[in-house]
Parts: structure tokens; sequence; C-alpha cells
């Protein structure tokens, strides 16, 4: 069982600087996300693109960013678990929480700062009917075990890497690959595309392009995907197994059944100190709601600060909170 | 005022809209979906990374080409049809003018 302080949920921009305003309090934190590295938004969807509106940086680029925290973050020792999305919490004693994740790892503490974002990112689901009915029955949206997939006919659909880079790892291991795609031209690293396009003329890849699959068929398990193409109409082809590949996005996920006010998928907060309607529960970032909300990086690292004073004040009622300037003492040792 | 125009919008309850955007904020489609409150989601804020804010242009105004980035980000949208475009990469500017824009669906399950 892991214990701390402050049990953050969500390693993104503003979870990350939490763990820096909390450890001026001394206290612990430990972070989970759902991704498996830390930065949320800004490693996932964009690294490479420059941020304006870092107080400080006329420009900085997102994953420069994200570096920059960690690095403003290490003297206070936070402990992460990545690649597990939180799924439940449970009071488990005066001013302790129990949160389990979705790989069954336990973590304790008597304050939760739902840091979230817009959610656990998860894979994009394309919308055909009854595609639920086959999750795990012959639909996968992601490759984990690529021995799964072998002498099986296999059906990739998408047009970027992900899609590319598993028909290419898959087309020895199945028995037949198609890929398919809306578009005849793929947003995939060049020496992919050209990859896939050697393996399709070598007749090692069946390769459909400008059509997307509308229909899933099957009697338990997955038989057939209807496919409707853009020159050749409707058709279907039998399949073992589907993989649609589409990207992530983010899904609120299991924090809406937390017993949390929830307006418009977000979580309301009390502006004094982003506390939520649950004791000991915060949130802050771009997860929360209130009036006047902005969804900006830099309104999170504001909203963070507040609350690891009032959880302070929360787990230590009695101790009188000392608040420092960092300009006086700087940070050096504050860690231990 | 001479620097707004309007744009016309059907949502995805098939309800009309007709929206006032000004020409002089450097502002793009998206950002005014938002600000009128309509559902577009514009989760990367406007940089052509997420396919959130995917809409169809009905109207037959001459718009930029999309980039290769929103032809990109277009593959990972769903329902895309041949007027599809991200309205993050539409700028506000007087020659769209009476734009006739329709929010595309979104999967209920991922709502």
């Amino acid at each position: 069982m892991i214990k701390t302080d402050i049990l953050i949920i969500g390693a993104g921009p503003c979870g990350l600087f939490t763990v820096f305003e909390a450890g001026l309090l001394k206290l612990k934190c430990h972070l989970v996300d759902a991704l498996p590295q830390t930065g949320g938004q800004l490693s996932e969807i964009y690294p490479k693109k420059p941020i304006y509106d870092i107080p400080g940086y006329p420009s900085i680029l997102a994953g420069d960013l994200v570096d920059n925290l960690m690095e403003q973050i290490k003297p206070f020792n936070p402990s992460f678990t990545l690649g597990e999305r939180a799924e439940s919490i449970e009071k488990t004693g005066d001013k302790e929480y129990t949160l389990t994740t979705n790989m069954g790892t336990k973590i304790q503490a008597p304050v939760i700062a739902i840091a979230g974002g817009l959610g656990s990112f998860e894979p994009r689901k394309p919308p055909i009917p009854n595609i639920e009915k086959f999750e795990n029955k012959g639909i996968d949206y992601m490759v984990k075990d690529p021995e799964k997939f072998r002498d099986k006919k296999i059906l990739i659909a998408g047009g970027g890497d992900s899609a590319l880079d598993w028909t290419i790892e898959l087309a020895d291991t199945a028995k037949e690959i198609t890929l398919i795609h809306r578009r005849t031209s793929f947003r995939g690293a060049l020496d992919s595309v050209e990859k896939v396009m050697a393996l399709a003329k070598a007749k090692k890849v069946n390769l459909i392009t400008e059509a997307q699959a509308v229909g899933v068929v099957g009697n338990g398990e997955l038989k057939e995907v209807l496919i409707k193409s853009k020159t050749e109409g409707e058709f279907s082809i039998a399949v073992d197994n589907f993989i649609p590949l589409f990207g992530l996005t983010p899904k609120l996920g299991p924090i809406a059944n937390w017993g949390l006010g929830i307006h418009k998928s977000a979580v309301e907060v009390n502006t004094l100190d982003y506390s939520t309607n649950v004791e000991g529960v915060y949130a802050i970032g771009d997860i929360n709601t209130y009036e006047g909300k902005l969804k900006l990086i830099l309104c999170g690292f504001h909203e963070a600060t507040l609350m690891v004073q009032s959880a302070f004040k929360y787990i230590y009622p009695d101790q009188k909170l000392s608040f420092k300037y960092t300009t006086v003492t700087g940070i050096e040792g504050m860690g231990q | 005022m001479d620097d707004i125009i309007k744009i016309k919008v059907e949502d995805r309850e098939g309800a009309h809209h007709v929206l006032d955007a000004p020409t002089d904020m450097s502002m793009n489609l998206m950002e005014i979906l938002k600000a009128h409150e309509l559902p577009v989601e514009g989760t990367c804020g406007g940089m052509a990374l997420c396919a959130s804010c995917h809409c169809y242009v009905i109207s037959d105004h001459e718009l930029m080409e999309p980039s290769a980035d929103e032809e990109d980000m277009l593959d990972q949208a769903f329902f895309v049809e041949d007027n599809s475009r991200l309205s993050c990469q539409i700028k506000i500017k007087e020659s769209i003018n009476g734009l006739s824009i329709k929010l595309a669906p979104v999967d209920e399950s991922q709502a």
C-alpha cells in the first residue's frame, strides 16, 4: 500500500505543479495517471507546440514546460503510478481515502486532488452500431500482445502511425492482414508509409483506401466487418480480429461516479480553495468548473497553490501554517 | 459595426443559430462556436490536434484548403464527409460573412 499526504490524480502541468506547492508545506505527493508518461495533454497531444501564455516565457514548447516542471518538483521526491487509471475511491478511515486503480494498485491519503484535465485518455472508438458487443470478442482498440493475432485474419483501421506500425509488425504474424483507411494518403511517418506500400505491393498486406468500416457482424464472436468504399460501394470481409486505431481521446471516466457535483463533464468546486462537495477531495485545473472558469495552465497553477494551503489546514488543523516565500529561503533541503 | 460578420450554424438537434463574429480579433470559428456556448469541445485549443470541433461547410464560400495537419486530424474524426472541416482552422474574416455550417455528430458513447 502506497501512503502519501496528497494523492494527485493526473500528472499534467497542474498536477505536477501541485507537488511543488505541497512540497513547500512539507506535504508529500503521489501522482496517478492513465498515460504512461507525465505531462498530460502537453505530452500526449502537443509536445512540439509552443505555448505563449506562461508568465515569464514569451514562448515555450509544451514538452519543455513538462520537463521544466519535472525538474522543479524533483527536490520534493514525488512518486508516480503511471499507465493506470484511477478507478474508485473509498473512505477507509477518518481523514483517510483509499484509491484503487484499474490495475488494482491501492494508494492511501487524507487528501485527494483531482487534476485530471479533460479526463483520462482512452482509445477513440468508431461509431459503429453494436461495436461494444464485440469488444474483447474480436475487437481490440490496442495491441498488447502481438502473439494473440498469430495466424488470424486481421483488419486494422486508421491512417496514423499506430495503424501503420501495427500493420507492419503483424504482417508476418497474421494469417491475413487488411488495412483500411479513409483517404489514399497516410499521416504516419514517411518510412512507415513506404513500408506499408511495399507490403501491399508484395501482397502481404491487403490495402483498402477511401473506405471506412461501417458495421460489425458476428454471433458472440466477430465474424465480418462491413466496409463502405467510395469507389466499390458496400461489401464485407471475413475477419477474426478488427483493430480500430483512431488515436486517444480524453473521457471523464470513473470520476463521474464518485459522488462529486458534476456540471457539463467538469467537477464543481468552491473557489475559496477548490474543494469539492466531498470532504478532503479537491479538483483543480481543466477538470473543475466555477463561475468565470478559464481553462488555462496558469489558472491551474493558481488553483493548485491555494488548494494545498487548504489541504494543509485540513490535514493538520492544529498546526499553524507558515507561508514561505521561496525568494527568501530557496527550496534547498525542503524535500527532506 | 463594420467588423462583425454573421455565421449560420445548424446544431446537432437541427436548430439554427445566427452568430455574430468579430473579424478584428484574429479568432477562429471554433472559438466563436464556444463563445456562443454551442457544443463543440475544442480540446486542443485550436491547433488542429484533436478533431473535436469537426463541422460541415454547407454554403459555397471559398475557404482556404485544409492543411495537411487538418486532413491528418480528420482521419481521427468520424462521420467525415467531403465538406468536413475542423472549425478551429477557419479564420473569421470578412470574406466568410454569411458562412453556413453544420456541427458534425459526436458519438454519444464518447460524449
